[in-house]
């Protein structure tokens, strides 16, 4: 018999899982309020993150799952396998980058350390004197929303229905309306937007800037970051920026990142521009002089080890939770979705699923 | 005062017929009111002026008001946010700063309407009024022949100045009516000054109930395909401009939370926002001419400044001048045909290269900018938004700093100026 399955939130997480769900002859109801999240606001990096082992395993897995992708993704997907640059400062940060450079040995993602010289040369409009980077080919960018509607049209049996939710227990699902909905498996895959229907969810909103710039094709060749951007993302509780820069193929460079926790409000706030660009304009100088044409902000759904929450609600069989990725829900989108697809099924995960465990916070406030 | 910051007790935002006629109000009564305007001179779209086309008549005295002390000018200057209440940011050609002030007056004008229909990207194809200003920049026209169509009396402003250029206008073609605009002309009497226009519509070679349905041409416009009375005719030309009227300019005032209605910025008695301390005049409150603008301008320039008797006595010029506005509102109403020229092929985001077809599909303007990149582009979706608006009824966005593109440095100016939570 087949599979009914139910999702909920049509981003690049819920397609991923719509997708793995079909391919393993589920026939699937997604189900999208249309008020976007993460993924329409995001910057749309596939980068390998080793802020600690679950993470790394997750990023390198799901970037695996890209590559293997990259040949049938049509070109509005914009993917670019444009390789990520770690800035290291100062000899402290470079010393940083070769700590990272074995961590992602370990892992087996290949990578190089450059020199002052050579990364001046890679990357002209980076400012002068910075100590080096260390290089990560492997990483990627993408357009996520056109990447989440093709993941949701190639995929045979899944339906996209634009519908509210207004309350999920098990493999019960309640629209807007008062319209019941049932399946098998229900997955809970609507980032932030989940806090609504499971209060006692361990989510917070973390917000973020980003802005845009006209076309100025040729200038940035690789995605850069600065080495301090780790620890700008998961450590700090306070406003924070960290320097975060993409060429997108139409020439413009999209710039970041901000990070605030625990307000909703949707408003660019001048002062978090302001701060956010200034430290680009520090990696960057030439930055300064060129035309912003766009900014906006998204929350990103952090949990409070930074890993998403992957696998069946502890108290409620049959629903199962994709949620909190933060910002790396378009990197890790398809490992997760793979991760969860073998849990359902009882096929062993090709990764340790134990770190992403929803009951894994303190009774209480757990999943 | 450092750099980053400048302070003005009056903020007047343009310097066309409103925006002067409030700097007039408020240089008699003494007041440091400052003027700030995006163009390099002064007179909005209608009073451009440029070499060899000098200020018309009744421009003159308000363009010399701008040099009158204590007043101070600023032009080249645009806004690209507001970041706090009393606090713009802006910049011009060399920096960024913020400037605070005490009451704003928005005198923002209008834009074209541009509707697409297949070949509208083809160079050689401009707006009405973007026409006028090519040609007052300098722009050479003579020995060119030169269609003029769309709607609005716009249209016989930009064919003179097209002549006036040594152009040949092969024809104006009007989407209104005959009876419409007829009646239009019929009532012009009742407007001082007026009656030149009344007799420039009765023109030979004016025709309304008329519109292009394509531009054609290869890499760049070679003639136009005209729609008269259900019947097709081609027509060989150089130019086109084309624009089916004016809209409200309203972004600055919905991102100050200025309440809008029906697309323009909503004032009460003496010009008053529903924002305390600011003010709209002109034609971001509505299209009516430069008269209305001017007289809106004034009322708003006096409430400013306190002179509420003075403010008052204009009422009945006033009203004479929004009857007008109304009369020209109804009689130049768009044509539902108009909305149906594109093709699913035509472009309707010129900037990211997006087809009509491609955007119709969608069900609001937020999600087909998400998955088709329209609007996306260095115009902000100016253009795109607008048409889609016209042509789905989509309302826009909330307006978002930079609302012009903006340099980065500009923007890292709050927070670094004394001004912020830095």
């Amino acid at each position: 018999m087949t599979t009914q399955a139910i999702v909920i939130g049509a981003g690049i997480v819920g397609a991923a899982c719509a997708a793995a769900l079909a391919q393993r002859g589920a026939k699937v109801l997604v189900l999208d309020d249309g008020r976007g999240g993460a993924t329409g606001a995001g910057m749309g990096h596939l980068v390998a993150m080793d802020d600690n082992p679950a993470e790394l395993a997750l990023t390198h897995y799901s970037l695996g799952l890209w590559q293997g992708l990259r040949a049938q993704l049509p070109e509005r997907c914009a993917y670019r396998g444009c390789g990520t640059l770690w800035l290291a400062a100062d000899e402290q940060e470079m010393a940083l980058a070769m700590g990272k450079q074995a961590l992602l040995a370990e892992q087996g993602v290949a990578s190089e350390a450059l020199g002052t010289q050579r990364l001046a040369q890679l990357e002209p409009m980076l400012r002068a004197g910075l100590a080096g980077a260390l290089k990560v080919p492997g990483d990627a960018i993408v357009y996520a929303p056109a990447a989440a509607a093709w993941l949701l049209q190639q995929a045979a049996g899944v339906t996209l229905r634009p519908a509210t939710v207004q309350a999920v227990q098990g493999r019960q699902v309640t629209l807007q309306g008062g319209e019941r909905l049932a399946a098998d498996i229900v997955v809970l895959a609507n980032g932030f937007g989940a806090k609504a229907l499971l209060p006692a969810l361990a989510l917070r909103p973390k917000k973020g800037h980003l802005l845009i710039t006209d076309r100025y094709p040729g200038r940035v060749s690789h995605q850069l970051v600065e080495l301090g951007y780790a620890a700008s993302a998961h450590h700090s509780e306070g406003t924070s920026v960290a320097f975060n820069v993409q060429a997108r193929p139409t020439g413009q460079l999209l710039v970041g990142s901000s990070r605030q926790f625990d307000t909703l409000e949707t408003r660019v706030e001048p002062a978090v521009l302001a701060r956010m660009l200034a430290r680009a304009v520090a990696y960057l100088p030439a930055l300064a002089g060129l035309n912003a044409i766009r900014a906006w902000t998204g929350f990103r759904a952090a949990t409070p080890d930074g890993l998403p929450m992957l696998g069946e609600h502890p108290e409620q069989p049959g629903l199962w939770l994709a949620l909190g990725h933060e910002g790396l829900g378009v990197t890790t989108a398809p490992g997760s979705a793979q991760l969860l697809c073998a849990l359902m099924f009882g096929n062993a995960p090709l990764i340790d699923a134990r770190p992403y465990a929803p009951g894994r916070f303190a009774e209480g406030q757990a999943a | 005062m450092n750099d980053w910051v400048d302070h003005c007790d009056l903020l007047i935002v343009g310097a066309g017929p409103a925006g002067l006629s409030a700097a007039q109000a408020a240089a008699e009564a003494g007041v440091a009111a400052v003027v700030l305007d995006d163009n390099p001179r002064p007179g909005g779209q209608v009073w451009r002026h440029g070499p060899g086309f000098a200020p018309p008549r009744p421009a003159r005295p308000l363009l010399s008001t701008l040099a009158r002390p204590p007043l101070r000018y600023l032009p080249g200057t645009r806004i690209v946010d507001a970041p706090e209440p009393g606090v713009l940011l802006v910049e011009d050609e060399q920096r960024g700063w913020l400037l605070r002030y005490r009451q704003l007056i928005l005198c923002c004008g209008a834009r074209e309407l541009l509707l697409p229909f297949p070949g509208w990207t083809l160079p050689g194809v401009t707006g009405v009024g973007a026409l006028q200003a090519l040609v007052k920049g300098g722009m050479p026209l003579r020995g060119e022949r030169v269609v003029v169509a769309g709607s609005g009396p716009l249209l016989l402003a930009s064919a003179a100045t097209a002549r006036q250029a040594g152009a040949t206008v092969v024809g104006m073609f009007e989407q209104a009516p005959l009876s419409q605009v007829r009646r239009f002309a019929l009532n012009l009497w009742r407007w001082p000054g007026k009656a030149a226009q009344a007799a420039a519509l009765a023109r030979r070679g004016y025709r309304p109930g008329a519109w292009v349905v394509e531009a054609l041409g290869t890499d760049a416009l070679q003639a136009v395909r005209v729609q008269t009375n259900g019947r097709v005719r081609t027509l060989v030309c150089d130019r086109l401009a084309c624009a089916f009227g004016l809209v409200a300019n309203t972004e600055l005032a919905s991102m100050l939370g200025c309440q809008l209605s029906a697309g323009t910025v909503a004032v009460g008695a003496g010009q008053r926002t529903s924002v305390e301390g600011v003010y709209a005049a002109g034609e971001c409150t509505g299209v009516g001419g430069n008269e209305l603008a001017r007289v809106e301008g004034r009322i708003a320039g006096l409430t400013a400044t306190g002179r509420h008797a003075e403010a008052a006595a204009l009422a009945g010029r006033h009203r004479r001048w929004q009857a007008f506005a109304r009369q020209l509102q109804a009689s130049f109403e768009l044509n539902p045909a108009i909305a149906q020229l594109a093709r699913p092929d035509t472009l309707l985001c010129r900037c990211e290269d997006v087809s009509v077809a491609e955007v119709a599909g969608h069900t609001g303007w937020a999600q087909a900018k998400l998955h088709t990149r329209c609007g996306m582009g260095a115009c902000q979706g100016r253009v795109c938004g607008t048409a889609a608006r016209a042509l789905f009824g989509w309302g826009p966005g909330n307006p978002r700093a930079p609302l012009v593109p903006a340099r980065v440095a500009t923007l890292g100016v709050y927070g670094t100026g004394g001004t912020g939570d830095d």
